[in-house]
């Protein structure tokens, strides 16, 4: 609420709220600029904050997250091509982008899984840096192909992460698909705890953990996917914000989750409005997070507060 | 009733490593029934955890059968599988620092549907299962701050936790001291004493000894020989399961063995 009255109109800093009644350029403002953006906001991080601690959970891996195994850049890449050699409606972006997060996720899985160095966690975070560090410079062929008027600064904006170009139909377009996503992992968040088990055991506890896992992954794939198609590239919540779930109510995901989705909506939200009004020209929210993020995460690192297993 | 494998056929599928189908048991047949321990010996390889996943479930045999109180394993949905059978690993991968109290309440599951989570009874469950095994003291503690022995009694009171009618636990004692050794063996009659079936792999043949009603000498993939255990633990039979001279010693009513 109080977002909505922070920004640079008609000065810098607070609003006061009987404006909005006064001036019709402050309603207009309040109602089809910040509110959308707000509300993407919120999405958005309790989207991203609880991707990742699904991701986390379906691999037993605590530092999964949608940008250290592909499915980010795979995104962004599947978005930059779409992008650049079509210029396709939102929804086709949206598609193209989560078909090539997939396939991230996908590429990052399979050579985990075949290759022979250390434990589990360490093999899927090396495979999905190797794999998204493909499709970075995927990303950068396109960029370079690109028309540097037209379609560079999209990808560009796709690549930083920002929300400036939220509007109430954009907004309507990837709702739905993220609501969908997120009930159906809040509806299963006890159950999460079982298909972090090694398969044999979750079986063994009455679960069929293949077609589950599954389930949950299209789910989490899919609100990563349509979000970054709204918003870019937002690092480092999908990691953050579950460690820090975790470390308030427990690894227990009946708790760990909702808190998860509520802290990822505060992180966005937060930094979306430090984004936008602390200088002039908007710094973009990637940047923001990623830097708020990775000290935070390494802020725990320190502390000792991030338990890595194998 | 309980559980019964019959002419069990199973293996692995041709990885990339091997070629063909990697056969490890041909033609297996043993029957634990409610109130009875039963104890697979063999040495290393042999297949005895291959077996405890076919009676698991999580290995379909190519030929044969395995029933669950005279139901074919195959046709038991999840859950009531989850309710029959449970598995007690000899460890298991833990990636989150859960408490122990919420970690044996994973072994409720079974009772749950898939949106539901444990309720104050499956709690007070999960509570008689620590204490069952000895760890009521641990509740709050978590789950990787244990030692490899706290671990495997934790595994056990996730097992009990699940209340299931057949117990399968793959080489419980393995990471135990002596005091918890015993402690165990007590706790394994009393869940006999319950009506439940007992399987379990070992590798020691006075811990079979102690407890088994039946042990069944797993070789090769074949069982060698399987009786009470006075008939089946005899120098001759485990000279030729291991493959090395075996020798046999009483002391009251225990059994030891020396190699």
């Amino acid at each position: 609420m109080a977002a909505t009255l922070v920004g640079r109109y008609p000065h810098p800093g607070v609003m006061n709220p009987t404006l909005v009644f006064r001036d019709a350029l402050a309603l207009r403002l309040v109602v089809d600029l910040r509110l959308p953006r707000i509300l993407a906001a919120v999405l958005l991080g309790a989207g991203l904050g609880v991707a990742g601690i699904v991701l986390q959970m379906l691999f037993g891996n605590p530092l999964v997250e949608p940008g250290l195994i592909g499915v980010s850049q795979g995104s962004a890449f599947g978005a930059a091509i779409a992008l650049v050699v079509f210029a396709p409606p939102l929804w086709v972006v949206q598609w193209v982008s989560a078909l090539a997060g997939g396939i991230g996720l996908l590429v990052s899985y399979r050579i985990a899984r075949r290759f022979r160095f250390g434990g589990w966690i360490l093999r899927l975070v090396l495979a999905g840096i190797a794999v998204s560090a493909l499709f970075s410079a995927g990303v950068g062929i396109v960029k370079f192909v690109a028309d540097p008027l037209s379609q560079l600064p999209t990808i560009t904006f796709w690549l930083l992460g920002s929300l400036a170009a939220t509007s109430w139909t954009r907004l309507a377009q990837v709702a739905p698909v993220v609501l969908l996503a997120l009930a159906y992992a809040w509806s299963r968040r006890w159950r999460l705890n079982l298909l972090a088990l090694e398969d044999r055991v979750s079986f063994s506890l009455g679960a069929t953990p293949g077609r589950e896992r599954l389930a949950l992954l299209v789910a989490a794939t899919a609100a990563t996917a349509s979000l970054v198609s709204i918003s870019g590239i937002v690092g480092w919540v999908g990691l953050l914000v579950p460690h820090a779930a975790r470390r308030l109510v427990g690894a227990n995901t009946a708790h760990a989750l909702p808190v998860s989705a509520l802290l990822g909506a505060i992180f966005v939200l937060a930094s979306d409005t430090v984004s936008r009004t602390i200088v002039v020209g908007e710094i973009p929210l990637g940047i923001v997070t990623s830097l708020l993020g990775a000290g935070g995460f390494i802020v725990l690192l320190l502390r000792n507060q991030v338990r890595v297993v194998r | 009733m309980s559980l019964e494998l019959r002419g069990v056929v199973a293996g692995y599928a041709a990885s990339r490593d091997s070629e063909g189908r990697h056969e490890v048991l041909h033609g297996v047949d043993f029957h634990a029934r409610p109130g009875t321990v039963t104890a697979i010996l063999g040495p290393n390889g042999v297949g005895k955890t291959t077996l405890l996943n076919v009676a698991l479930g999580w290995i379909t045999p190519w030929s044969g059968t395995v029933s669950v109180d005279g139901r074919d394993l195959r046709t038991l949905s999840g859950v009531e599988r989850g309710q029959l059978l449970s598995l007690v690993p000899q460890t298991d991968h833990v990636a989150f620092e859960y408490s122990i109290l919420e970690y044996v309440l994973l072994g409720r599951a079974p009772y749950l549907g898939p949106l539901q989570s444990p309720t104050a009874k499956d709690r007070e469950i999960a509570r008689g299962a620590l204490e069952q095994a000895g760890i009521a003291g641990m509740a709050c503690r978590g789950v990787l701050e244990t030692s490899a022995g706290e671990r495997q009694l934790v595994l056990l009171a996730r097992a009990l936790a699940q209340e299931p009618r057949t117990l399968l636990l793959d080489e419980p004692s393995a990471h135990l001291d002596l005091a918890n050794k015993r402690r165990l063996v007590g706790l394994l009659q009393a869940q006999k004493e319950l009506g439940r079936a007992i399987v379990l792999t070992a590798h020691e043949p006075e811990f079979a000894a102690a407890l088994a009603t039946t042990v069944v000498l797993l070789s090769e993939g074949t069982v060698l020989a399987s009786g009470p255990p006075q008939h089946v633990l005899t120098e001759a039979l485990l000279s030729r399961l291991y493959g090395i001279p075996v020798s046999v010693h009483r002391s009251g009513d225990r059994a030891l063995f020396a190699w």
